[in-house]
């Protein structure tokens, strides 16, 4: 078919445009899998360690088993992801290979570049990106990335760097739209992006891409509060599987995300979810173990 | 007139748009006191496991079931699935619309790397749509093809119902939504 064209701009991101509003769920196994398809997400993330288990028994974080993966996507008809080290391309490159629908090169496993991160135009499966701001963003999508998830600090159940991620990307999002042509010259060399990108932000008033929020969502109020805030959707990592009923809290996760902004279904989804997990506070972690400082 | 989309999940803000653009009053669905407020309604591109969960959690079945029997209705990729009568690869347990006398099977390409972009021939003119993890209409029964890709039916009409497998969407092209929005009266 002469006319067909595969892995365009369009259809990378056209896949992020669908998981809207829906809730990306960090599973370990092929019953994980199961459970966060059964609750209702838009897709999984396969990995061998949520974030609380790396940051626990520490030592080097790498890309998943192959086994692993096969095993998860046989087992699910959603979307699955997987995440490469910031800068590995040839774990990427794996995962192209394995077919998993998106790429993650995550801040949460050990750099294996401090410098570069990957190239990822030369990949047909898209990417997702985590930023702190819109300055990384923007790199990110200048580099490839189809889809940008705030960092957050994963594995701690502490939503407050997620907010505070998610709320300074949109601040500058309004804050470029509010300039006039001339200044954007100079608002490009201060987001350290192009100025074509700095452009299209500024007569838009928004990323060119779906922005999600990561790192630290642990109930339905964190969720439906970063709905609240203006993200598109919503990843959870430990939060499900490291709580008393993942079954139960991923359900509720997930009504709370399309709900958003209804307290009394907040309210309601939130009865009887057992114990949360634990967390970590943010303020008690020393600085190098905080993963949202990985990436630049 | 007042176009209802289905805001449980997925790409229902893109659908809004292009119904505005074409003129159109549009309600974000979410509860079934919404759907009885709107004369048509468009079930957006996503995941049809997600949305028939959370249709089947917060019980809008029924109203829905209801709806489709009277109303104009146009289901995109995820929504063409939602309203097929017969769907393969359903995930356990997952419930549907039903409306269109079509089988469809889920994410029929493959993954994400399976899709693309392609040329369609809508009412005899061509268009360029997106596919993502799309599905394929296996059998057509009593419906109409409207569009379709190499011979095969990529968009399905069968009285006030409509059916696509790709995202106009995404792409902006406005001839479904058109045709569509011709069909309420």
């Amino acid at each position: 078919m002469s006319d067909k064209s595969n892995a365009t701009p369009l259809v990378k991101s056209g896949l992020a445009e669908m998981l809207k509003g829906g809730v990306i769920m960090d599973v370990v196994t092929a019953e994980q899998a199961r459970i966060a398809e059964d609750a209702g997400a838009v897709a999984v993330m396969a990995l061998e360690r949520v974030p609380a288990d790396i940051r626990a028994q520490g030592g080097v974080a790498r890309m998943s088993d192959p086994d692993l993966i096969d095993q998860i996507i046989k087992t699910v008809s959603i979307p699955v992801m997987a995440k490469a080290r910031i800068g590995h391309f040839v774990e990427a490159q794996i995962l192209e290979s394995l077919e998993v629908d998106y790429i993650d090169e995550s801040e949460v496993l050990s750099p294996a570049d401090y410098v570069n991160h990957i190239d990822k135009w030369g990949f047909k499966t898209p990417f997702v990106c985590g930023a702190t701001n819109l300055g990384e963003a923007l790199r990110r999508i200048t580099e490839g990335a189809s889809m940008i998830r705030s960092k957050g600090e994963a594995g701690t159940g502490d939503v407050s760097e997620a907010t505070k991620h998610i709320r300074t990307i949109l601040s500058e999002v309004r804050a470029l739209a509010a300039k006039n042509d001339d200044e954007l010259y100079v608002a490009a060399k201060e987001l350290q992006a192009p100025y074509q990108l700095v452009k299209q932000v500024a007569h838009t008033g928004k990323l060119p891409v779906v922005l999600f929020v990561a790192g630290g969502v642990a109930t339905p109020a964190d969720a439906a509060m970063m709905m609240q805030l203006g993200a598109d959707g919503v990843f959870v990592g430990s939060g499900i599987f490291k709580s008393g009923n993942p079954a139960a809290r991923a359900a509720a996760i997930v009504k709370a995300t399309t709900f958003y902004d209804d307290p009394k279904v907040i309210a309601e989804v939130s009865r009887g979810l057992g114990e949360a997990m634990v967390g970590i506070n943010v303020n008690d972690l020393p600085a190098p173990h905080r993963l949202s400082e990985r990436g630049w | 007139m007042l176009v209802g989309v289905l805001a449980l999940q997925g790409d229902w803000r893109e659908h809004k748009l292009l119904l505005e653009k074409l003129g159109a009053a549009v309600l974000p669905v979410r509860r079934s006191q919404e759907l009885d407020q709107v004369d048509a309604l468009v079930i957006p591109g996503g995941e049809s496991t997600t949305m028939s969960n959370l249709a089947k959690s917060f019980g809008l079945f029924p109203a829905l079931r209801e709806f489709v029997k009277h109303k104009p209705t146009l289901g995109t990729c995820a929504g063409l699935i939602m309203l097929s009568d017969k769907v393969q690869g359903a995930a356990e347990g997952q419930e549907f619309v039903g409306g269109l006398d079509i089988e469809s099977s889920r994410n029929a390409y493959g993954g994400q790397s399976y899709s693309f972009e392609a040329d369609v021939e809508i009412s005899g003119e061509s268009e360029r749509v997106a596919l993502i993890r799309a599905p394929r209409i296996l059998a057509v029964g009593k419906a109409e093809v409207i569009a379709s890709l190499n011979g095969e039916p990529v968009a399905v009409r069968q009285g006030n119902l409509f059916g696509a497998t790709f995202h106009p969407e995404i792409t902006g092209g406005t001839k479904l939504h058109s045709l569509f929005l011709a069909s309420i009266s």
